[in-house]
């Protein structure tokens, strides 16, 4: 028995204790010199942040942009989903300034749905917008304007696009403004503005009004009474009104109702999201 | 050199398109279009640069005075399809799908012609004479890429071009074109042939014609030796007609990915373009027309016919008596390569082989199914890529992946989605990567 104990379990029990004390010691070197800082705060910031690793930022993600938040390259307030409240939470417990605000929305700058737009018949091809545009322009009359295939309602990480007949609607709610339908929409239809913003130009056609008006019911003719109206407010560019963003005061829906669009292109986005999901019986303006 | 017995010649891979509809029109002569009230000639109707515009609205002009001008060497010139004034600057549908500029000609009804310019006696020319004068017509290739025809006979030095091969193939269904072409201009297709040769420098000048054109073939062959060009007969097949097919079917020669057909010593050009090249250098007149195959089973008299580049198509199916079911769908070009429409006021431009109305039961969707892998398309790609797996790659959109496996050499010719028993959408997948490849590596 006991020469089983000191020829077999005794060595086997020095050598293994010896071994682990000797990996022990090893870890412990490695742990103590080749340690890698990471700071408790990045940790700290990116659990504040949502973690939707949206890149709405233009950083690689959550924790990417919580390390450029540490590091001071960009102001908490740069993320573009989080809450007001939840950028002040950030900007207190790293002890700075939270930053403008740069919360913002995409709009599909386009409102020629299925109803109001001249269709193509007869595409049968991929439902996906970017090689629609391949096949003789895509299935709309519009050169221009939304595909309604849905490529940006299937990117976005937030599920804040519809399609509702054939038009991409952004349900502001949902949109948190990180931009990645604006990179997959392949007309360029879809802008982000700031979240404060309720009326929109839901056209996005250059071309002369008689030309929009031979494919698009709601198309923007370019009548400038909106531009009329208030110059501080409303642009417009070649054939195509614009609402100017970054003025010091934007339109409001009362604005909307004394300028009264002949088409209906200017909306507030209630108005559009009402007209889109439950209002089948809207007209727009005939020609007045 | 494949050729050394009298052999039908063909490539590997491609497929035999069934019931190809070329009846309807092969034996119809061509027929000259009447006088069109207007004419809308598109800016940006070749590979390249857009030309400039040289006329104003209210201009009066003649027919084949020049209209815009080539801006920069891959660019060509346009000239007046008839004599009127100039409507102006005008968007019109393009044949992309997408609105075109174009030039409006309203016809005066008395298409006078400015003096052709003088014949050159090309025997005894330099090279860079009648380059000069190819480049000065505005001529562009005509099966259908419509890349300008002087840059393309103007290889860089260090190319050695030994060979130089006409198209005669027209492996396209429907279209009869180029076919009615060699059989009623045989010796300006085989005179012009010869001065492309004198361009190039290049003693071996074949034209490969497909076998179903045998009238074409006896009518070339027994005067294309006073021309020293050579007639080589090859297999119904398609895309027997692609330039790399082609070369690889005549020479046994292989262009590697992503070269061009330069590189394996050739060059490859249309019979029409060598029609037009006969026309612009012993003629002295610049491509203002072309012959285009109006065809497809609802067309009450498909026919061939001698059209003005700028003629609304409209107008073309109005000669050609009109339809007699309701079309299922447009396409300028063949089935297989040619580019649906949506509007009938597209104007015909240079490349224009044909207008193909399908029926309502051709133009049918079958719907798509799952990649069942069966290979079917492995096989038939001329170009030796593996549609089906592209096809996926691209659905979950690894472009990067695809570029891998060379989607860029891909012709489109459509030979995967014609045999794919799933009828998945390969070409359209396959274009959608190749724009999206191409979008990317321009932006960085």
């Amino acid at each position: 028995m006991s020469e089983i104990f000191s020829s077999i379990i005794l060595p086997a029990v020095i050598f293994m204790g010896g071994l682990g004390v000797l990996l022990g010691v090893v870890i412990g070197v490695f742990a103590k010199y080749f340690k890698v800082d990471s700071d408790p705060r990045v940790e700290l910031v990116t659990e504040l942040l949502p973690g939707a690793n949206c890149g709405g930022c233009g950083k690689a993600g959550c924790s990417d942009f919580a390390k450029s938040v540490v590091d001071g390259e960009n102001p908490p307030g740069k993320c573009p989903v989080s809450s007001p409240e939840q950028v002040s939470s950030i900007a207190r417990a790293l002890g700075i300034d939270a930053g403008e605000s740069f919360a913002r929305r995409a709009v599909v700058c386009c409102g020629g749905d299925v109803e109001q737009m001249v269709r193509t018949p007869n595409y049968n091809g991929v439902l996906d917008c970017a090689s629609a545009v391949l096949v003789a322009g895509g299935p709309k009359g519009c050169s221009y304007g939304c595909i309604g295939m849905g490529s940006c309602a299937r990117k976005c990480p937030f599920g804040a696009i519809e399609i509702i007949n054939n038009l991409a609607v952004v349900h502001s709610e949902l949109c948190v403004g990180c931009g990645t339908c604006v990179a997959v929409c392949p007309r360029g239809v879809i802008k982000l503005v700031p979240a404060e913003a309720e009326v929109h130009v839901y056209c996005n056609n250059p071309d002369k009004g008689p030309d929009k008006r031979k494919v698009c019911k709601v198309s923007c003719l370019g009548c400038r009474k909106c531009e009329r109206y208030s110059a501080e407010k409303f642009g417009t560019s070649g054939f195509l009104a614009s609402v100017k963003y970054d003025a010091a005061e934007l339109p409001t829906a009362a604005d909307v109702e004394a300028i009264g669009c002949p088409t209906g292109a200017l909306l507030t986005a209630k108005r559009h999201l009402e007209i889109e999901t439950n209002n089948p019986e809207f007209a727009p303006n005939e020609d007045k | 050199m494949k050729i050394n017995n009298n052999a039908v010649l063909s490539f590997k891979g491609g497929i035999h398109p069934s019931g190809n509809g070329k009846d309807l029109t092969s034996a119809k002569a061509v027929q000259t279009a009447p006088l069109m009230e207007r004419y809308f000639v598109l800016l940006g109707q070749n590979a390249g640069k857009a030309p400039e515009p040289v006329v104003n609205k209210g201009d009066v002009v003649k027919k084949y005075q020049l209209i815009a001008q080539a801006s920069g060497f891959v660019s060509a010139n346009l000239h007046a399809p008839t004599s009127g004034t100039v409507g102006g600057l005008v968007t019109v549908p393009g044949p992309m799908g997408v609105p075109a500029q174009a030039i409006e000609i309203v016809s005066d009804n008395l298409d006078e012609a400015v003096e052709p310019m003088e014949s050159i006696d090309w025997r005894n020319s330099d090279s860079k004479t009648i380059l000069d004068r190819i480049a000065r017509c505005g001529l562009v290739g005509m099966g259908g890429a419509s890349f300008p025809t002087h840059v393309k006979l103007s290889p860089p030095p260090d190319k050695v071009i030994d060979t130089l091969i006409f198209n005669g193939a027209e492996c396209e269904p429907y279209l009869t074109a180029d076919h009615r072409l060699m059989v009623e201009a045989p010796r300006k297709v085989l005179e012009g042939a010869a001065i492309v040769g004198k361009i190039l420098g290049v003693e071996n000048i074949f034209i490969g014609i497909e076998v179903n054109k045998a009238d074409a073939i006896t009518e070339l062959q027994t005067i294309a030796d006073g021309y020293g060009v050579k007639i080589v007969p090859l297999q119904v097949q398609y895309p027997q007609g692609s330039e790399k097919q082609l070369i690889d079917a005549i020479t046994g020669r292989e262009v590697r990915s992503g070269g061009l057909p330069m590189d394996a010593g050739c060059v490859v050009q249309n019979v029409g373009t060598a029609k037009a090249v006969y026309d612009a250098v012993v003629g002295g007149i610049p491509l203002i027309e072309r012959v285009v195959t109006v065809t497809g089973e609802v067309v009450a008299e498909p026919g061939n016919w001698l059209l003005r580049i700028g003629t609304p198509v409209m107008k073309v199916i109005e000669l050609a008596k009109g339809v007699t079911d309701d079309p299922g769908k447009l396409i300028l070009g063949g089935p297989m390569m040619g580019f649906a429409q949506k509007s009938y006021d597209v104007p015909v431009s240079k490349n224009t082989s044909g207008i193909l109305l399908l029926s309502k039961a051709d133009a049918v969707n079958y719907g798509s199914g799952s990649c069942i892998r069966c290979g079917r398309c492995v096989s038939a790609c001329p170009m030796h890529l593996v549609p089906c797996l592209l096809g996926c790659a691209i659905e979950s959109e690894r472009y990067d992946l695809a570029a891998q496996n060379h989607v860029m050499d891909c012709l489109e010719c459509g030979a995967c989605a014609y045999v794919c028993p799933a009828h998945r959408p390969l070409i359209q997948h396959l274009r959608r990567a190749k724009s999206e490849i191409r979008r990317r590596s321009q932006k960085k």
